[in-house]
């Protein structure tokens, strides 16, 4: 499975029994395992602009010049890890959620090794911890955005693959479109890819020649704004970088996944011999989530309204997942004011109510 | 003027010597490729080569890891280099290897969680009918209506990549998974796994079944009728047709064998080394194996020597982008070099080369 | 014109449209077979093409000099394998496969800094009040002249295997080079000229996917075309109109599928997904059913020729 997804369980945001690390170092080595080429200009890329800033905040005490791209999972990974930890690294990032059964296996092998694992979920050692980030409360700035400015009433989304991750996406867009906008209807479209450029195109084409005229996406190429922007009065968002090419329209703002925060305080964790193994779900808060500028096509008011929206998760006063709410067959999800807590977000099967369409199985 | 006349059977020495001699191109071109990319050269052809092998940090643990990664290599290049000397394409292994995957892992998990020491010899004559059914497709389109098996086995690697992710998301998901794709993890259920047979040799039984597939091809084609024909059909249709064999049969018979070996390859993959199903399970190993079964001269004993030397450049490729910050893209430049001058220097097995006057 | 919910109009509009790069490049891949040789790289000259043609477009500010940029890149690619396979005599279907290994790799290579940048523009041809025909205006009228040239090098290409003396001998080589040679014509150089012109029709094909359908620089950006490109080839039987009828079939069911995702329609998606490839063996299967010998196979396609006197 082509990287990410998400983390989980109810022990997600819980202090682990910490096995803690006292004695500080002189000198860390940091590895990264990509799964994708770092030019992909999307998940990949992200991750190697977090590397590079983790190398810049250090200088000489951190090497984090060891990196390995387009790793396939399994078989492959695990062997790469398994050459980088004999290679002397002290702290390898996988950065795939398939990387998972490798990353656990390897970790048995390396006990001294501390291993990072992106979006997965399993922690079988002391030395695996996971991190992920909640693109859906992005999301849900982009999803207000899209139901303020659609003209049609119709908003197009571009699924990558029927997971979790991206039906948190879809939901909170919906719910936050529906907010604003009651009218507001939205279109899935399942890529089944993460990237593939002419796809996405075409999956973008589809959804205009549909009436839509904001499209989110969850594929990781340029390529649905480049085809928005082919027709006059369409707007879409950048998706994992900022993708600022697109700049001030069609793309009129973007959620980007920044792990620069995190990569440069768990080095730095492992520098001063605070390191301890942990599971972090960061979001708007904790900086992993941001919102790339708003172009000034975006009218002024929405642009407060977003601005809002994106504050009120940052500071905690808004969720958003908040009830009452019911799924798509009627039944009751949430009761008035209550929220999901993080496992049964982490596993969401589920469109809300509203949303037609079936999600595939 | 330089001119080319055929030999009347392949040179014997020149056979062992252009692999030798197209290797060591590739080390001075790709030497140069490394070079203008700011690398250094001796280090990277060294770290690709060497390191793998001797590296006293590295080569405990990378020298069992090349049987691993040459396995299904060898395995699935054996079945279609038996197809190929016959003139018969299928270029869509990949396909039966991803299909092999899937119904070996379905009849495993069907009887999860019982524990048995029947389920795996199941899964694997599972594994093995699923590649041969899903070969047989483009065979037997081919012997009925005629219609291409190169293209028809290779669009069958689409549609067997769809119903990998299917799979993988729908029937085969693992149901504690929490809704992530994948199935359960085969190699960590005794009764399923294929693991290690001798600790830190790499040894499992997809790399013993491609040892075995090496002997018993040697064998089908040095001694056996089906061999003979085989050959035959490929150096001269007409006269084989006039032997007696027929060529349906062979389709048939061709297909089926490497769609099996295919099939078997997934099925050892998917309880080995990967573990499970997958949305990124097709690794390629099928279009890799084209090429590894043409660089071994369609010999099994050539592609024996093939694999490995195809999976040594993977695992050095792989030590050299961490050690040296080499691109990924580059390794991948280097070996397609190194195919290309395995290719081109292979004219002087084939082949005398004449230095003579027009006139002459 | 609503069908389902999908627009019949703008669907044929882009199916047009998505159909040009493996048009092109089956065009060209569908000559180099006529002259009996096959090669199986066409992924590779076509991401070749597509980062090259995109670097010269980018740089030069010009898409036309781009498309040159990737014709010329395909068919140095294309030189690389006429060198093995029509001088050093290696075998075709192996060199194909190593020329898609080594462009895949080498393009990532020239395309690194290359990404998040975007390409001029290449803008439809005025064709003033044709394309405010209704219903026929936005099918045929409004479009980039690439789709233009495309469609004239159907013609064209039908016109010169059918009616000159060039295409004659081309088929000729094709159907037996022994007999070819025999008659005195140069079998090699007619093939390396076949293959290098397959090979600018596939780097063009490539540069549209960069510089018009995409538009942008990515790794993989072809993702599969090119293997699309020769199976549309055989799908044709070698024949023009053929080629353009499964391009058209094929771009026509990959759009599609995702329309009537977006309408709404219940079908699974997996089964969506695979359909192109379904559809398009069951028409093979049709084509060739009840048929002679290898539906219009070039005789001698893929054979080695190597002249012994």
């Amino acid at each position: 499975m082509k990287r990410r997804l998400l983390l989980a369980t109810a022990a997600a945001l819980m202090a682990l029994p910490a096995a803690s690390f006292a004695q500080g170092m002189d000198k860390v080595k940091a590895c990264f395992i990509y799964v994708g080429p770092v030019g992909d200009g999307g998940w990949t890329y992200q991750h190697d602009l977090g590397r590079q800033a983790l190398a810049a905040e250090y200088g000489d005490r951190v090497d984090a010049t060891t990196y390995q791209e387009s790793v396939p999972e399994g078989a492959d990974s695990e062997r790469v890890m398994t050459q980088m930890a004999l290679s002397g690294c002290n702290i390898i990032f996988a950065t795939s959620f398939g990387y998972m059964d490798a990353v656990n296996n390897v970790a048995a092998k390396f006990p001294n090794v501390k291993f990072e694992h992106a979006t997965g979920y399993r922690r079988d050692h002391a030395n695996v911890s996971t991190y992920d980030a909640r693109f859906y409360e992005g999301r849900a700035v982009t999803g207000t955005m899209a139901g303020l400015m659609t003209k049609s009433d119709k908003i197009g989304y571009i699924g990558s693959f029927p997971i979790p991750e991206n039906i948190q996406g879809i939901n909170a867009a919906y719910l936050a479109a529906k907010k604003v906008n009651p009218d507001a209807t939205m279109s899935v479209v399942w890529a089944y890819t993460w990237f593939d450029p002419a796809k996405e195109a075409d999956a973008a084409r589809a959804l205009i020649e549909q009436g839509v005229d904001v499209i989110l996406q969850h594929t990781d190429s340029t390529a649905p704004l480049a085809e928005a922007a082919k027709t006059p009065g369409v707007v879409g968002f950048g998706q994992a970088s900022d993708m600022a090419e697109f700049k001030p329209s069609p793309r009129v703002a973007s959620i980007i996944d920044n792990w620069a925060p995190y990569y440069i305080e768990r080095v730095g964790a492992l520098l001063d011999g605070t390191y301890e193994q942990g599971a972090t779900w960061a979001g708007i808060a904790g900086g992993e989530v941001e919102i790339g500028e708003i172009t000034d096509a975006v009218p002024a008011e929405v642009k407060t309204k977003a601005q809002e929206v994106r504050d009120a998760i940052a500071a905690g006063t808004l969720h958003p997942f908040t009830g009452p709410l019911k799924k798509q067959d009627g039944s009751d999800w949430l009761a008035e004011g209550e929220t999901p807590d993080d496992a049964e977000l982490a596993g969401m099967n589920f469109y809300v109510e509203g949303i037609t369409g079936e999600i595939p199985n | 003027m330089m001119r080319l006349e055929k030999r009347a059977t392949p040179s014997r020495a020149w056979s062992v010597a252009t692999p030798v001699l197209a290797v060591l191109l590739t080390m001075i071109a790709g030497g140069i490729l490394f070079a203008m990319l700011g690398k250094d050269p001796v280090a990277a052809i060294r770290t690709i080569f060497w390191d793998p092998l001797f590296n006293p940090q590295f080569a405990a643990y990378s020298r069992p890891q090349l049987l691993v990664k040459a396995g299904p290599l060898i395995l699935i290049a054996i079945g279609l280099s038996l197809g190929f000397r016959a003139g018969v394409w299928n270029i869509g292994a990949e396909g039966q290897y991803v299909v092999g995957a899937l119904t070996g892992a379905a009849a495993g998990l069907a009887l999860y969680p019982m524990e048995s020491r029947l389920i795996f010899p199941l899964m694997v004559i599972a594994g093995a009918l699923g590649g041969l059914l899903w070969a047989m497709i483009p065979a037997i389109l081919r012997t009925v209506f005629r219609t291409n098996e190169i293209l028809v086995s290779l669009l069958l690697v689409y549609v067997a990549q769809a119903l990998l992710s299917s799979m993988a998301l729908g029937a085969l998901r693992n149901p504690q998974g929490g809704g992530f794709p994948g199935s359960r993890n085969l190699s960590q259920w005794a009764s399923s796994a294929n693991p290690e047979l001798i600790a830190g040799t790499g040894m499992h039984w997809g790399v013993v079944a491609a040892f075995i597939a090496v002997i018993f091809a040697y064998i089908l084609l040095q001694r056996h009728m089906l061999g003979f024909s085989i050959r035959l059909t490929g150096q001269a249709p007409r006269a084989a047709r006039f032997a007696g064999v027929s060529p349906r049969r062979l389709v048939i018979l061709c297909f089926g064998i490497s769609g099996a070996l295919a099939g078997l390859a997934g099925l050892f993959e998917v309880t080995g080394p990967a573990g499970q199903i997958s949305l990124d399970f097709a690794q390629g190993y099928g279009f890799t194996a084209i090429i590894v079964a043409f660089l071994g001269r369609l010999n099994p004993i050539g592609i024996l020597l093939a694999g490995l030397l195809m999976a040594l450049t993977y695992i050095g490729g792989e030590l050299a982008q961490f050690m040296l910050g080499v691109p990924a893209a580059a390794i991948q430049a280097f070996q397609g070099m190194l195919l290309f001058f395995l290719l081109a220097v292979d004219i002087l097995t084939n082949y005398r080369i004449r230095w003579a006057r027009e006139a002459s | 014109m609503d069908i389902g919910g999908i627009n019949l109009v703008t669907l044929l509009a882009t199916l047009i449209v998505a159909s040009v790069p493996i048009l092109m490049a089956a065009l060209g891949e569908m000559v180099v077979e006529k002259s009996g040789t096959l090669n199986l790289g066409v992924e590779g000259m076509m991401i070749m093409g597509a980062v090259t043609g995109f670097v010269v477009a980018v740089t030069t500010g010009n898409p036309v000099l781009g498309f040159l940029g990737g014709a010329a890149a395909g068919a140095a690619m294309a030189g690389l394998f006429a060198l093995l396979t029509q001088v050093l005599l290696a075998n075709q279907v192996a060199s194909g496969l190593a020329l898609t290994l080594f462009g895949l790799g080498l393009s990532s290579l020239m395309g690194q800094g290359w990404n998040g940048i975007r390409p001029p523009l290449t803008g439809d041809v005025p064709l003033g009040p044709l394309a405010d025909i209704p219903v026929l205006g936005p099918i045929l009228f409004s479009h980039d002249w690439m789709v233009y040239l495309s469609l004239i090098l159907v013609v064209a290409i039908w016109w010169f295997l059918r009616a000159t003396r060039a295409g004659l001998i081309l088929r000729a080589v094709g159907e037996s080079h022994e007999a070819a040679h025999a008659l005195g014509y140069k079998v090699r150089r007619i093939r390396t000229g076949a293959i290098l012109f397959g090979g600018a029709m596939a780097g063009m094909g490539g540069a549209y996917v960069s510089l018009v359908r995409v538009p942008q620089w990515t790794d993989g950006i072809t993702s599969g075309a090119g293997w699309i490109a020769l199976a549309i080839v055989v799908f044709a039987s070698w024949k023009p109109w053929r080629v353009l009828m499964g391009a058209w079939l094929f771009g026509g069911i990959s759009v599609l599928q995702l329309n009537l995702q977006a309408a709404g329609s219940r079908i699974p998606v997996e089964y969506l997904t695979m359909s192109p490839y379904i559809i398009t063996i069951l028409v093979l299967v049709l084509i060739s059913s009840g048929r002679g010998r290898a539906m219009g196979a070039p005789a001698d396609l893929g054979k080695t020729f190597h002249a012994s006197h």
